[in-house]
């Protein structure tokens, strides 16, 4: 009855009104068994490291279709770091252009899925994420 | 920081706090000391469950109430809100998606609120088996009120009623009929009966047809609803003396995505706290609450010595004696223990 689950929190920064996308993946990873908090739209930064502190995740996805990616991304690992929490591991999904892509790496995040990306892999990449941290 | 400090969860610390939640809930013995020495600094937060349908708005109203709550009326003073929201798990993935928050973006950014989203984890009765653990690390850091909104069931929430103090079932109207609401036993657990949307139709009706079953059961059983704290305290020692003037469940009209009538139930609230404190059903009911979770204890630990004493094969050949009926249960028993 007291056992481990991988806590997931998916957040959609910016403003852009669209989840479905968020929503898909959110579902996908509860069918993988994890226990994932969803948070709704136009979320800051701030709110975001806010959640993720409260229900203490390992795990963070953003959801990001506004272009916004560049500015929203490092802004919100920024304040995770500020609320002391450098050790949740942070991915992207949603339409990134390729050239940003190492960008986001540097600044720390996993992986960036763009559409169409296969959920399970999704899932998996959690998993292998939080297999290399030390618990 | 050691993160299981209980001094750092006195202090405040929220991330301290989280990760304590974490360890509890995940079983870890070290959760269960940080429980042991913060219980003596407990049993003064006020448990408020909110219970009802998938749906009828508890997230919204949690939302409101949070804010609403958050300034003291008779000292002015600021409150911490503590909000533990349970959804459910799913059985056959062991997963579970936690939206209640999204209702509860209002509060973000309130260093007086604290809010926690809960899979039930397997769990039937509308709570997580750790919730009650959750309540206590939440006290004991200091949280004056602590909201707690079980699994949408839309049945009776037995778990709830036992351990919060005062328990806000929320209806809506057009939401399955009302005599669907006796069934289920909501007037047995409520102690304020919400109708949220009241800007739906057939809001009305849905007061109108619960306040009547409310004076039905008031006046005519032979159970009147308001000696309900009494009539479940029979705990051996911890005694309901003479009967004590009753609660009437009040019901309050609620709209709670326009915040409208959360200044009555907000008022309500206070009055059934300051009943239970007056009256002393609140030590009664915290009595009855630890003699019960006391006995579950002394069950699984005598259940779990058992298992470790008794000889497998004697038991599989008593159970086949027993299935032959070569035994009759009580000889069995005499032979296992
Ligand atoms: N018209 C109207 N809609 C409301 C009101 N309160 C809540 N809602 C809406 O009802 C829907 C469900 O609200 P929630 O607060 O998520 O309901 P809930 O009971 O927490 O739902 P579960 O946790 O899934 O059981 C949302 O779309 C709300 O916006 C209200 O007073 N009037
Ligand atoms: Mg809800």
């Amino acid at each position: 009855m007291a056992e481990r689950k991988i806590r997931v929190l998916i957040a959609k920064p910016g403003l852009d009104g669209h989840d479905r996308g968020a929503k898909v993946i959110a579902r996908a990873l509860r069918d993988a068994g994890m226990e994932v908090i969803y948070t709704g739209l136009r979320q800051t930064p701030e709110m975001i490291a806010e959640a993720a502190l409260q229900e203490d995740v390992k795990i963070v996805g953003l959801s990001i279709l506004s272009g916004a990616h560049n500015a929203l991304v490092p802004a919100v690992i920024d304040k995770l770091a500020e609320a002391g929490l450098d050790d949740v591991k942070v991915f992207v999904g949603g339409i990134i252009p390729e050239n940003d892509i190492p960008g986001l790496m540097a600044h720390g995040v996993y992986a960036v899925y763009g559409p169409g990306t296969d959920t399970t892999k999704v899932a998996e990449d959690i998993k292998t994420a939080l297999q290399t941290q030390p618990d | 920081m050691n993160p299981l400090d209980p001094a750092a969860l006195r202090q405040g610390n929220r991330l301290a706090l989280s990760r304590a939640l974490t360890a509890v809930e995940n079983g870890d013995p070290a959760g269960q000391d940080l429980i042991s020495a913060l219980f003596p600094h407990t049993g003064d937060a006020h448990l408020i469950g909110v219970t009802g349908a998938p749906g009828t708005g508890k997230s919204t109203l949690v939302n409101q109430l949070a804010r609403a709550l958050r300034k003291d009326a008779k000292t002015g003073e600021q409150l911490k809100i503590a909000i533990i929201a349970v959804d459910p798990t799913s059985p056959f993935t062991g997963g579970a998606l936690l939206g209640d928050r999204i209702r509860m973006q209002d509060l973000t950014g309130d260093s007086g609120i604290f809010i926690r989203s809960m899979a039930s984890r397997g769990a039937l009765g509308g709570l997580a088996h750790s919730t009650a653990a959750f309540t206590t690390l939440l006290d004991g850091a200091g949280f004056d009120l602590i909201l707690i909104e079980t699994v949408g069931a839309g049945q009776a929430e037995v778990d709830i009623a036992q351990l919060a103090h005062t328990v806000i079932v929320v209806e809506a109207p057009g939401l399955g009929d009302d005599i669907q609401a006796i069934k289920a036993g909501i007037l047995e657990i409520a102690d304020i009966l919400v109708v949220n949307k009241s800007d739906q139709p057939g809001a009305e009706n849905t007061v109108r047809a619960l306040s009547a079953m409310l004076s039905m059961a008031q006046g005519g059983g032979s159970l009147p609803l308001a000696s309900k704290h009494l009539r479940q305290s029979q705990p051996g020692h911890a005694k309901s003396a003479e009967p004590i003037p009753g609660w009437q469940t009040p019901v309050q009209s609620v709209i709670a995505t326009e915040g409208q009538g959360i200044a009555d139930l907000v008022k309500a609230i206070q009055a059934h706290g300051d009943y239970l404190r007056q009256t002393g059903l609140w030590q009664v009911k915290e009595a009855q609450r630890l003699e019960k979770d006391l006995q579950s204890l002394i069950q699984d630990k005598v259940m779990q010595d058992w298992q470790k004493s008794v000889d497998p094969d004697r038991y599989t050949k008593t159970l086949e004696d027993l299935i032959q009926r070569k035994l009759s249960p009580m000889a069995a028993l005499q032979l296992l223990t």
